[in-house]
């Protein structure tokens, strides 16, 4: 199939970026999206342009690295699918694609379309983890843990880190990502002895990176290649409502 | 002892204004405390449906609250300022977190309503203003003031039929309160999850509950109007 693409380009993170238009030809159903931006950045190459920077990593959907914001939906169009997952044949022969990175003050352009998201570094570094000592690998059962609050941690534990529901949500809010890992560590008895220090430690850091604040849109949700819930902001919120009374 | 308590309570004033989740608490308790005069108050103004003696007789135990009133009143402006600035604050940095738009937007889940708040927050706070000029302190039909019933007190009956028996203002107050009861479609759910209050098994039904009760508030508002307009409600027979 032959596709147009419409790609944000910007060569460095002080540059002002503009969106450019590329032609993708012979392209096979069977490739992932990002396989298809290689063949383009082939042709490109081959023309002596600049080929079309993005993040990519695994390519199997479990390191979060990329990134890409597909006709307005961050990941694209097929739900609980990271782009490089998604494959070609979402797309018909003649689709126009713009392909955009994703935007929002904390997460800074780096370069086309790959990102800066250390401030998710940041704010995992600032309570993102579980300071008790737990061993070495721990006998199964030597902690009892119910299977609900086994599953409700595991559930919030898949998000990849990638950012998508900064990039969705109208107000790039991150309080998906940082309930998903507050909510996780706060199911889990490893996590509870620090649970108010760490609520309020992420949330500060959160703010004070500059994402927005959310108001409960749900489009994170709805993006999200995991499929993290929004239950993990409401979790969050009541784990902050009790670090205040603390 | 005391220090101890300040500097508890200094946090929390700090947590409140200055954190993000604090500010959409304050957002979600000052929401409630609107909604709760929004019901109030359209139970009160369906008075207008059991008659001049019932609507004056309530309204005049209102105004012989004499001072509690004024609590209430300021209690609630207060709170209603709290909703509108922390509004306005919210949007101005949600706007900041992102200088660059997508020249492509597509929404999932995002309901327009809720894409809309701070708009129809904002049209709402004008058209209350407009709406105290004009019953509360009728300065925009001054000649409100002189009514008064048989009984010599305040005919706020023949005041809402005379104000609503224009059409104009009548067609506003029913765009205001559509208005209203959208933001409020959004708000009333949207309140639980800000508070943390809800679970994913009650998620449905407090969705319900926000729109049922948007339902009724529209419904119950906009009959005030409508029936005047459609002489249902007449202004008493002997004259006011
Ligand atoms: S490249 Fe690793 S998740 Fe997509």
């Amino acid at each position: 199939m032959n596709l147009t693409l419409h790609v944000w380009r910007q060569k460095n993170a002080t540059d002002k970026g503009r969106m450019e238009t590329y032609q993708a030809t012979d392209i096979n159903e069977h490739m992932s999206f990002l396989e298809m931006l290689d063949v383009v950045n082939e042709d490109l190459i081959g023309k002596g342009i600049d080929p079309i920077h993005f993040d990519h990593d695994c390519r199997e959907g479990i390191c979060g690295m990329c990134s890409l914001v597909i006709n307005g939906i961050p990941h694209g169009p097929e739900r609980a699918t990271t782009v490089c997952q998604l494959h070609m044949r979402h797309f018909k022969d003649g689709d126009e694609i713009y392909i955009e990175p994703w935007r929002a003050k904390a997460f800074p352009v780096i370069k086309d379309l790959i990102v800066d998201r250390s401030a998710f570094d940041r704010i995992i570094q600032a309570g993102g983890f579980v300071s008790v000592n737990t061993g070495g690998t721990p006998d199964a059962n030597a902690i009892p843990i119910s299977k609900s609050d086994a599953d409700e941690a595991m559930d919030f534990a898949q998000c990849i880190g990638c950012g998508a529901c900064v990039a969705a949500c109208k107000n790039a809010s991150a309080m998906l990502f940082v309930g998903a890992k507050i909510a996780q560590l706060a199911a889990l008895p490893q996590g509870k002895v620090e649970a108010e220090r760490r609520v309020k430690a992420m949330v500060a850091q959160m703010d004070k990176e500059g994402f927005g604040n959310c108001t409960n849109y749900y489009e994170c949700e709805a993006v999200c290649p995991k499929e993290i819930s929004v239950k993990g902001i409401a979790k969050m919120n009541r784990e902050f409502f009790k670090s205040m009374k603390g | 002892m005391s220090t101890v308590a300040t500097s508890r309570s200094s946090t929390v004033v700090h947590a409140l204004t200055k954190t993000s989740l604090g500010q959409k608490y304050l957002m979600a308790v000052s929401g409630l405390v609107a909604l709760l005069f929004v019901i109030g108050h359209m139970v009160g103004n369906l008075q207008i449906f059991l008659g001049q003696d019932q609507i004056n007789h309530y309204a005049e135990t209102l105004q012989n609250l004499g001072p509690l009133l004024w609590v209430i009143r300021g209690f609630l402006i207060l709170f209603i300022l709290i909703h509108i600035w922390e509004g306005i604050k919210l949007k101005l940095e949600n706007v900041a977190s992102r200088p660059e738009p997508y020249s492509y937007r597509k929404y999932r889940k995002a309901s327009l309503a809720s894409r809309t708040m701070i708009w129809t927050g904002l049209i709402i706070a004008s058209f209350v203003g407009y709406h105290l000029a004009h019953f509360t302190v009728q300065a925009t039909n001054p000649a409100f003031k002189t009514l008064v019933d048989a009984q010599g007190r305040h005919d706020v009956y023949s005041m809402m039929i005379l104000g609503f028996q224009n059409v104009w203002v009548s067609l506003l107050y029913i765009i205001a309160i559509g208005l209203l009861c959208y933001h409020l479609s959004h708000g009333v759910t949207s309140m639980f999850q800000s508070m943390g209050l809800n679970k994913p098994e009650t998620q449905p039904t407090l969705d319900k509950i926000g729109l049922t009760l948007s339902v009724i508030l529209f419904l119950g508002y906009i009959s005030i109007p409508l029936s005047i307009l459609a002489g249902i409600v007449n202004l008493p027979k002997g004259g006011m």
